[in-house]
């Protein structure tokens, strides 16, 4: 088993290398950096710009090849370079990943947890009002698009300040600003500002979940094994929860590796939408901006997340279903 | 009656009858209701048996006759939207209507059940031992996990469980079919119930397994004194188990009785047919089946009067008018539902005088003697072996399995061959080997002389027509979005045939296999599964073949179904000359089919030879536990029968044992002398004529011997 594991982490290894090299030649190539500064005011003078754009290794007269060995040998010791404007991404990184990570994080386990609990129940319940309704609301959800979604809870959010006639939903950005309110105080406008994006994230994924959790719930309600549980003498409520659920909950692992990568493109425009300086929006802002180096590192961030929950998948697979373990 | 176990407890059943049964179910009824205006399903009308201490009752009846759900209903484990009325009792407390945790409470302590499907019964992803203790700990929440397990593993080692200790912690799937169900028996004997009911416990698994399991239910009986509600569709199980045995035919009860009075002095006319329908292992002369006309009502359109009254032969007026009530026929505790039991019984008739028989010739070639007829199929010392790998990017060879490891055999013209063995014995390898009209891995096959894999494909088109294919599945096997005449025509249509004769060609196909024109126009899903079994054959037969591969034909099909398919088999080869390879794992249909068998074992024939002979003298030890190991239909043989019950599952193919593949089962090989012994490990047996006086009969193993099995 961690044979197995350990297989799986060197593959993922290589699979991020691909993504980020890939995302660097890719940005390389269209992204045109010496524009920023052909049109910077003042103008700067040609040498000018060449020495910044080599000083920054964006030169599109140095040969490709030799720009990302140049970058190859700052990424494997732990250097994405500089940004656009001569800041170190890492820095921003380091700034801008716990965003990112607190907002995926919470919202995966927040979603994928009441998608499954909701699937599951709705298939115990098939074709009773539960069901039906759980049914409308995750269509409903699938066939909006997440940045929709997030701008009709900002403006819902603003009718309940008003109704209410207090601040309790924040809309924009991550805390307020120059906030004196203690350690409680603190979490507490945190909380109040990430109640609204980390929804918008759960929403979307609770409907693929519950709608993916029913299905496999429904395959093995009628399975014999859980007949044989309840003839033991375990009550049917017993029955579905230890015999039926977890097994049906394997399939729904796998699907999770896949829904992360969505998840992940979800976050970017829920952090633009709501002002959060993270990750997401960082990539935008870099591709506006001419940033190869930002763009290639945030893809490797990305492609970092994706396989860690490909990984944190196997875990879990390999927890639940032993015939994993035991082949 | 002849002692059974249920009598070695000594408090069974007091015929006065005074003691209170332990399940008495009356009047019971169950309906499930139909959903978007079909109408409602009403499976079980009326039913009222009574269950008393350490009997064991047998309750018998095709798909779809209720035995199933009365017992699930039993339970309390049908579905919620069944509508159950009636009474269930067990131990005189009433069951229906109790909620899911007081019948939970019930469940498992004071009736058990064992399911029919041992793959699917087990919970996947935890440890059988795991599966055990629950069982346990679900009427004993005070025992300590440990100590559950404790009594899980002793569980498992009484229901055979080789090294219980350890194997425990094995889950489900690294268990062959039969362990499974051992461990299901050993769930459901955990808390020592009152009642066992069995559905279909060893439907599922070959007839050695079977045998297997039959014993391990005999010990679970003894441990427990439990009395046992084993429902079966096979005769021959209940003939040497059971007290007494009930007949459900359309959700009633159509006689009762005990097992002799029911079997020998049969009263109700469906029990006869059923009787007359199953093929006999121990019938010398190859007579017709006596198959019953037409197919079980379906149960939301019951016609009034008795249900069976419109395949029956005996039905006169009264039987259409109102439903007999069972009523007691002879003997005290027989009982039967038929208005002319009176008849049948003052002028003693049999399935044979009731039912009409059919009269089957002999095919045209079998004046000629064997040596002189053309060879159809000759297959020579065919290998196909399945390479094991590993890894998903570099694929490496880590070991073979030996599905077929060198089989040879040939089939003349008008002639059937029986090939029989176990699941994983390589049977349907083979078949799919001949089939494929490839080049085999080593050895060849040559179809009417030509030899596969070196033959062109116009040259194949032609063999293709010369040999045909009938799956086992009828349900599958044909295309649900086609009507008959499109599945029947599309061979034609395929070998060019003229266009102008196809309709009249169909037409004459569906007449031929007993089918009506009219049903060329319908969907396979309008047939029953017999009739789409004749569908498949029509669709074999229509370009005229020689050969017909028939793999497993008639094992989906109940008993008085399987017993037409296999008239209409036997008849279409003596009046179409045709020659058959003929699947399949049930010993008694190819014994009434087939002219010669082969027996497989791990992918080598182990015994071949001529019907009789084989069957009334197999000389090799495998051939005579597979048929020692099927139970007749037939109490009084039965009981006096001694099964050899033969150790453990079939080796892994992959790792076959050294020498002879059979040895580590071997019944011989466990009562040889140490230098005997010597033999069979180092030399592999070739398949020779082994004893005198059987001039076709050929065994593989070192001491073969004849024997009487039956």
């Amino acid at each position: 088993m961690a044979k197995f594991l350990i297989r799986r982490l060197l593959s993922s290894l290589i699979l991020v290398f691909l993504a980020s090299s890939l995302a660097y030649l890719l940005a390389a190539t269209t992204l045109s950096p010496r524009s920023n500064f052909e049109q910077q005011q003042p103008p700067l003078s040609a040498e000018a710009i060449e020495r910044e754009l080599d000083h920054l290794n964006l030169n599109d007269r140095t040969p490709l090849a030799e720009r990302y060995a140049t970058w190859l040998s700052g990424v494997v010791v732990g250097d994405f370079g500089q940004t656009i404007t001569d800041q170190s991404v890492n820095e921003h990184i380091a700034r801008k990943a716990g965003v990112t990570l607190r907002l995926i994080v919470v919202g995966a386990v927040i979603g994928a947890t009441l998608g499954v609990a909701v699937g599951a129940y709705s298939a115990v319940r098939q074709y009773r009002a539960f069901d039906r309704a759980s049914t409308v609301v995750a269509f409903f959800l699938l066939a909006v698009p997440t940045i929709v979604i997030a701008v009709v809870l900002q403006v819902t959010a603003v009718w309940i300040n008003d109704v209410t006639g207090r601040q309790l939903l924040e809309y924009g950005g991550e805390y307020t600003a120059n906030l004196d309110a203690g350690f409680w105080g603190t979490l507490a406008d945190r909380v109040q500002h990430a109640i609204l994006p980390t929804l918008t994230l759960v929403l979307s994924l609770f409907a693929a979940f519950s709608r993916y959790q029913r299905n496999m719930m429904l395959d093995v309600l009628a399975s014999d094994f859980v007949r044989t549980a309840m003839a033991k003498g375990l009550t049917r409520r017993a029955a579905l929860f230890k015999h039926a659920l977890r097994t049906a909950m394997i399939p729904t692992i796998t699907y999770f590796t896949f829904t992360f990568g969505i998840l992940i493109a979800n976050a970017t425009f829920t952090e633009k939408v709501f002002g959060w300086h993270g990750m997401g929006a960082w990539v935008v802002d870099s591709i506006v901006t001419n940033d190869v180096n930002a763009v290639a590192a945030v893809t490797c961030f990305m492609a970092v997340c994706v396989m860690a929950a490909s990984f944190l998948s196997d875990v879990l697979y390999a927890w639940l279903d032993p015939r994993v373990r035991v082949s | 009656m002849t002692a059974t176990t249920a009598h070695a407890h000594g408090d069974a059943a007091r015929p006065d009858g005074t003691d209170t049964p332990v399940l008495q179910v009356t009047d019971l009824e169950v309906t499930f209701p139909g959903t978007r205006g079909s109408p409602d399903v009403t499976a079980v009308r009326g039913v009222s048996y009574e269950l008393r201490r350490g009997e064991i009752l047998g309750i018998v009846g095709e798909s779809g006759s209720g035995k199933s759900v009365s017992s699930l209903a039993a339970m309390g484990l049908l579905p919620d939207y069944a509508r159950v009325s009636g009474s269930i009792r067990l131990h005189g407390e009433e069951l229906l209507g109790l909620d899911d945790r007081a019948m939970a409470a019930k469940r498992g302590r004071a009736i058990a059940m064992v399911f029919q499907d041992p793959l699917s019964g087990l919970t996947p992803v935890y440890t059988v031992g795991d599966q055990v203790a629950e069982a346990v700990r679900a009427h004993n929440p005070h025992f300590g996990k440990a100590a559950a397990l404790a009594r899980a593993v002793e569980l498992l080692t009484l229901v055979g469980i080789p090294d219980a200790e350890r194997r425990h912690r094995s889950f489900p799937h690294e268990f062959s079919g039969g362990m499974r169900q051992r461990v299901m028996i050993a769930i459901a004997i955990a808390n020592d119930p009152d009642v066992i009911i069995c559905d279909e416990p060893t439907t599922a698994l070959d007839v050695t397994i079977q045998a297997q399991i039959l014993e391990v239910l005999k010990t679970a009986q003894r441990e427990t004194g439990a009395a046992i509600l084993m429902i079966t569709h096979d005769l021959g199980v209940v003939a040497g188990l059971v007290d007494r045995v009930q007949v459900m035919y359309a959700g009633r009860l159509v006689e009762t009785g005990p097992v002799d009075d029911v079997y020998y002095r049969t009263r109700m006319p469906y029990t006869m047919g059923l009787l007359g329908s199953v093929p006999r292992l121990d019938q010398d002369d190859k007579t017709p089946l006596i198959p019953i006309a037409g197919s079980p009502p379906s149960l939301t359109d019951m016609p009034p009067g008795c249900p069976f009254a419109p395949r029956c032969p005996l039905a006169v007026e009264a039987c259409t008018q109102a439903e007999p009530a069972l009523e007691q026929v002879g003997a005290p505790g027989h009982r039967a539902a038929c208005v002319r039991a009176g008849e049948i019984q003052a002028n003693g008739w049999t399935a044979r005088d009731v039912y009409p028989v059919p009269e089957i010739g002999d095919p045209p070639q079998a004046a000629v003697p064997r040596e002189d007829r053309t060879t159809v199929l000759e297959v020579e010392n065919l290998v196909k072996h399945h390479p094991l790998t590993r890894g998903a990017l570099f694929k490496r060879r880590v070991g073979t399995v030996y599905a077929v490891d060198g089989v040879s055999f040939d089939i003349r013209e008008g002639e059937t061959l029986g090939l029989v063995g176990e699941s994983g014995c390589g049977k349907t390898t083979t078949l799919l080997e001949i089939l494929s009209l490839d080049r085999p891995q080593s050895g060849a096959v040559r179809v009417l002389g030509t030899e596969s894999g070196r033959i062109g494909g116009r040259e194949r088109m032609r063999v293709r027509r010369d040999m045909q294919v009938v799956f086992q599945d009828p349900m599958s096997s044909l295309d649900p979005r086609m009507r008959v005449f499109e599945i029947v025509a599309e061979p034609l249509r395929t070998h060019a045939y003229p266009k102008d004769r196809l309709q009249a060609r169909v037409i004459e196909l569906l007449r031929l296999v007993g089918l009506e024109a009219e049903h060329a126009a319908r969907y396979p899903a309008e047939f029953s599964g017999g009739q789409r079994q004749r569908v498949g054959i029509a669709r074999a037969l229509a370009l005229e073949p020689r050969l017909i591969v028939l793999d497993e034909p008639v094992s989906a099909l109940d008993v008085s179904i399987q017993a037409g398919v296999v008239n209409l088999l036997d008849d279409l080869k003596a009046r179409l000359g045709l020659a058959y390879l003929f699947v399949a794992h049930d010993l008694s249909v190819v014994r009434h089919i087939a002219d010669r068998v082969a027996v497989m074992y791990l992918g080598k024939i182990v015994e071949i030879g001529e019907v009789a002979n084989l069957y009334r003298h197999p000389t090799h030890p495998y051939t005579q536990a597979l048929l020692s190991a099927i139970p007749l239909p037939d109490p009084e043989k039965e009981r006096r029968r001694s099964h050899i019950v033969l150790e453990g599952d079939l080796p892994n193919p992959a790792d076959p044992p050294s020498g002879c593949r059979f040895r580590t089962r071997c019944q011989k090989f466990a009562v040889l002398g140490e230098e005997e012994r010597t033999a069979c490990r180092e030399r592999e047996p070739e398949l020779r004529r082994r004893v005198e006086g059987a001039a076709d009969q050929a065994a593989a193993c070192h001491y073969a011997e004849r024997q009487e099995p039956l």
